[in-house]
């Protein structure tokens, strides 16, 4: 006869495959998850409360640290919420530079989690090509604003740095083409590899209705079927202008939100395609605001498609140069909340499986 | 262009406090003298007007100046040199605010209409004197004019329904003359009289009929469009009925906001605030939620059992701000360790070791 008798295993939070600092306290029964606690904040560095004391500018660099997967994106949202409430008009040439590298960022952010997840699954070489691929993307950004993660690149307004010279975009537009072949591979070797069907499919399931309940967004929210990018359905900054798809699925499992994810990197170097062609030939990267930024009294919302999902920014400002109260809604901490759910009566082989496919940045999760 | 307008805009306005300034030392002792048998009110102009004065020159928007008068030290490099003429000018402060008042009056719209807390406190002082002085009729017309003031937050009855009608004429040639972005600002301020037109206005009347039909006009307490975030309906509802209200919005097939976006909370110093993003996938809404509750000990309706995304986005709010949930099925710290002490995001927090 055999007994079981249920198990306390802790997770992280120095695990490789939590990716970052996650703690997870799981109870096991056997190899079946009885139930999962997930214990955040090893990384929580206090950004909404630092970010009282700063003025706007100076907050860009903390937003680099919060995603730092796709910093491009959260530099982003902050600037749009202050030129939101400003009501400032963002240069052709800035716009242009904005979805340019967030869309690479996009491509970046989804190579990184295509690499990490299947060596996850026990794969290492898509991690090795998939960095190779990121890496050049990486090497663009540098050439563009110095830094190969923390790019503190925007700013109220606009951007930071022109391009360094005219054969930056024929770089990108060199990466691009040469990327498209090398995503050909990676569905050739990966996505009909027998073993990674058996692993994702039917793993981490959900529909729609659970999704919407959870708060989920991103391709955790298209994985069941909802159509919802905010890039198409509410555009902002110029993505009115590319035509691209928006990728869904209605199985709502692990291997949906794979192939999401996969699909999405296509769909941004469609819109990276088309901004080369549009982009300006002149112009200014800076609109004219003032040396001293200081948003109406007032609050906003604004928010915007990461490839984590939707992040959003809140400020009440009393019109001074600091905000009063700053709030990030980050999609990498909301999305993480069904886990548990998700883990319950689940085999421990799949809880990586799992978390993995939610993809969140801890940076995110604890802020 | 907005910014051109306003950068000569900045100019001429540093040009006007140079030269009220300058009258305003110069004026310094008569004025004093005149001064020193003025009202009670005073005290609280001067103030404002002295810690005023370095940033009015270094920033060249005089009446904006007094808004900004607690931080405005820290943004100068030469504060020194103006707070010595700062101090000069104090005893004259209360008079050049009332000459300077007029002056600006006419030229600088803005601020007046701002409704920022601070700013508004400068204004109502500063009106409180006018009304006082305005017993004498004629002068508190020729000031209420140029001054839409005292529709934003009239203490004074008498001076309030004499101005409301100016200030709403005022208010739309201001909203002429003025660029977009200024625009935004006028509208931004908590007067509502003067609504601008929206897109999202029939979803805000839509959703506040609801909510009224069900529940009754007091659940209520304001709704507007938030021009401030691309027009965002918002409403302000009673915590009492808020869960209620809540469930209604999640349930009601032509609201059906199935979606909680954002959940969080604001320490506003004389009461605490949650703020929530709802939308709906079907009907396409988006709804922006207020909820007021006590600073200390406040308690909120956990949303929880409604929206699951609520469960760590409340124990976010309670980690840090102190805002407790009634109903959360586990209300624990979300980031910091259990044994902190405090909640960090609150304006009162005091770190427990300085040196950390």
């Amino acid at each position: 006869m055999i007994r079981t008798e249920e198990m306390l295993l802790n997770v992280g939070p120095q695990h490789p495959s939590t990716h970052g600092v996650f703690r997870l306290l799981i109870k096991i029964d056997g190899e079946t998850i009885v139930e999962a606690i997930p214990i955040c904040g090893y990384l929580h560095r206090g950004t909404e409360k630092l970010a009282e004391d700063l003025n706007y500018t100076q907050i860009i660099p903390y937003t680099d640290r919060m995603d730092y997967v796709s910093a491009m994106t959260t530099n982003y949202v902050l600037v749009h919420a202050v030129e939101t409430m400003m009501g400032i008009e963002i240069p052709e040439r800035a716009e242009y530079l904005r979805v340019i590298v967030m869309e690479l960022q996009r491509i970046a952010s989804h190579l990184v989690w295509f690499g990490t997840y299947l060596l996850d699954l026990g794969a290492l070489s898509p991690f090795l090509y998939a960095f190779k691929e990121r890496e050049k993307i990486l090497q663009l950004f540098t050439e563009l604003c110095g830094a190969r993660l923390t790019y503190n690149y925007m700013r109220v307004g606009g951007v930071k740095w022109d391009i360094p010279d005219e054969g930056w975009l024929k770089r990108v537009k060199q990466f691009i083409d040469g990327f498209k072949k090398e995503w050909e591979g990676y569905h050739q070797f990966v996505t009909g590899n027998e073993i990674v069907q058996a692993r994702l499919k039917g793993i981490g399931k959900y529909d729609a209705e659970t999704a919407i309940k959870y708060s989920l967004s991103g391709v955790n929210l298209r994985c069941t079927g909802v159509k919802w990018d905010l890039r198409k359905n509410e555009p902002y900054s110029i993505y009115d202008r590319f035509d691209f798809e928006v990728p869904t699925a209605t199985e709502g499992d692990c291997y949906s939100r794979y192939l999401l994810r996969m699909a999405e990197m296509e769909e941004s170097r469609k819109i990276v395609e088309q901004a080369l062609q549009q982009f300006p030939s002149g112009g200014e990267i800076m609109a004219k605001v003032p040396k001293i930024i200081k948003p109406p009294v007032g609050e906003t919302y604004v928010r915007i498609e990461s490839p984590r999902g939707e992040i959003g920014t809140y400020i009440y400002s009393k019109g001074r140069p600091n905000p009063y109260r700053l709030h990030f809604r980050r999609p990498s901490m909301i999305n993480l909340q069904i886990l548990p759910e998700l883990l319950k009566g689940e085999n421990i082989a799949n809880m990586v499986t799992i978390l993995g496919g939610i993809d969140i940045i801890l940076g995110e999760v604890d802020c | 262009m907005a910014d051109e307008k306003d950068l000569e805009l900045e100019k001429a306005k540093a040009a006007a406090a140079a030269k009220a300034k300058a009258a305003a030392a110069a004026k310094a002792k008569a004025a004093a003298l005149a001064k020193a048998n003025g009202n009670a009110e005073q005290t609280a102009p001067q103030e404002e007007s002295t810690a005023a004065q370095p940033q009015a020159v270094e920033n060249a928007a005089p009446a904006e100046a007094s808004s900004a008068a607690a931080t405005g030290a820290d943004d100068l490099a030469d504060a020194k040199a103006k707070a010595i003429a700062a101090a000069k000018a104090k005893a004259a402060a209360a008079a050049a605010a009332k000459a300077k008042a007029m002056a600006n009056a006419g030229g600088d719209e803005s601020p007046a209409v701002d409704g920022d807390d601070a700013k508004a406190k400068a204004i109502a002082a500063a009106k409180a004197k006018a009304a006082a002085a305005a017993a004498a009729k004629a002068k508190a017309m020729a000031n209420a004019g140029g001054d839409e003031s005292p529709a934003a937050d009239g203490d004074d009855a008498k001076a309030k329904a004499i101005a409301a009608a100016k200030a709403k004429a005022a208010a739309v040639a201001a909203a002429k003359a003025k660029a977009a972005g200024d625009a935004a600002a006028v509208e931004s301020g908590a007067a509502p009289e003067a609504e601008k037109p929206s897109k999202n206005r029939p979803k805000l009347e839509l959703i506040v009929k609801k909510i009224t039909d069900r529940f009754g006009a007091d659940v209520i307490e304001d709704s507007y469009i938030n021009f401030l975030a691309k027009e965002l309906p918002t409403v302000v509802i009673k915590k009492e009925s808020w869960f209620e209200v809540a469930r209604f919005l999640r349930e009601e097939p032509e609201l059906a906001f199935e979606y909680l976006s954002d959940l969080h909370g604001i320490d506003h110093e004389t009461h605490m605030e949650v703020f929530y993003v709802l939308q709906s996938y079907r009907t396409g809404l988006v709804l922006s939620v207020r909820v007021k509750t006590e600073r200390d000990g406040g308690e909120l309706p956990s949303l929880t059992p409604i929206w699951s995304g609520a469960n760590w986005q409340e124990r976010e709010v309670y980690d840090l701000l102190g805002v407790r949930f009634t109903g959360h099925p586990d209300l624990r710290r979300m980031f910091l360790p259990d044994d902190w002490v405090g909640h960090p995001l609150r304006k009162d927090y005091v770190q427990y070791d300085e040196e950390v």
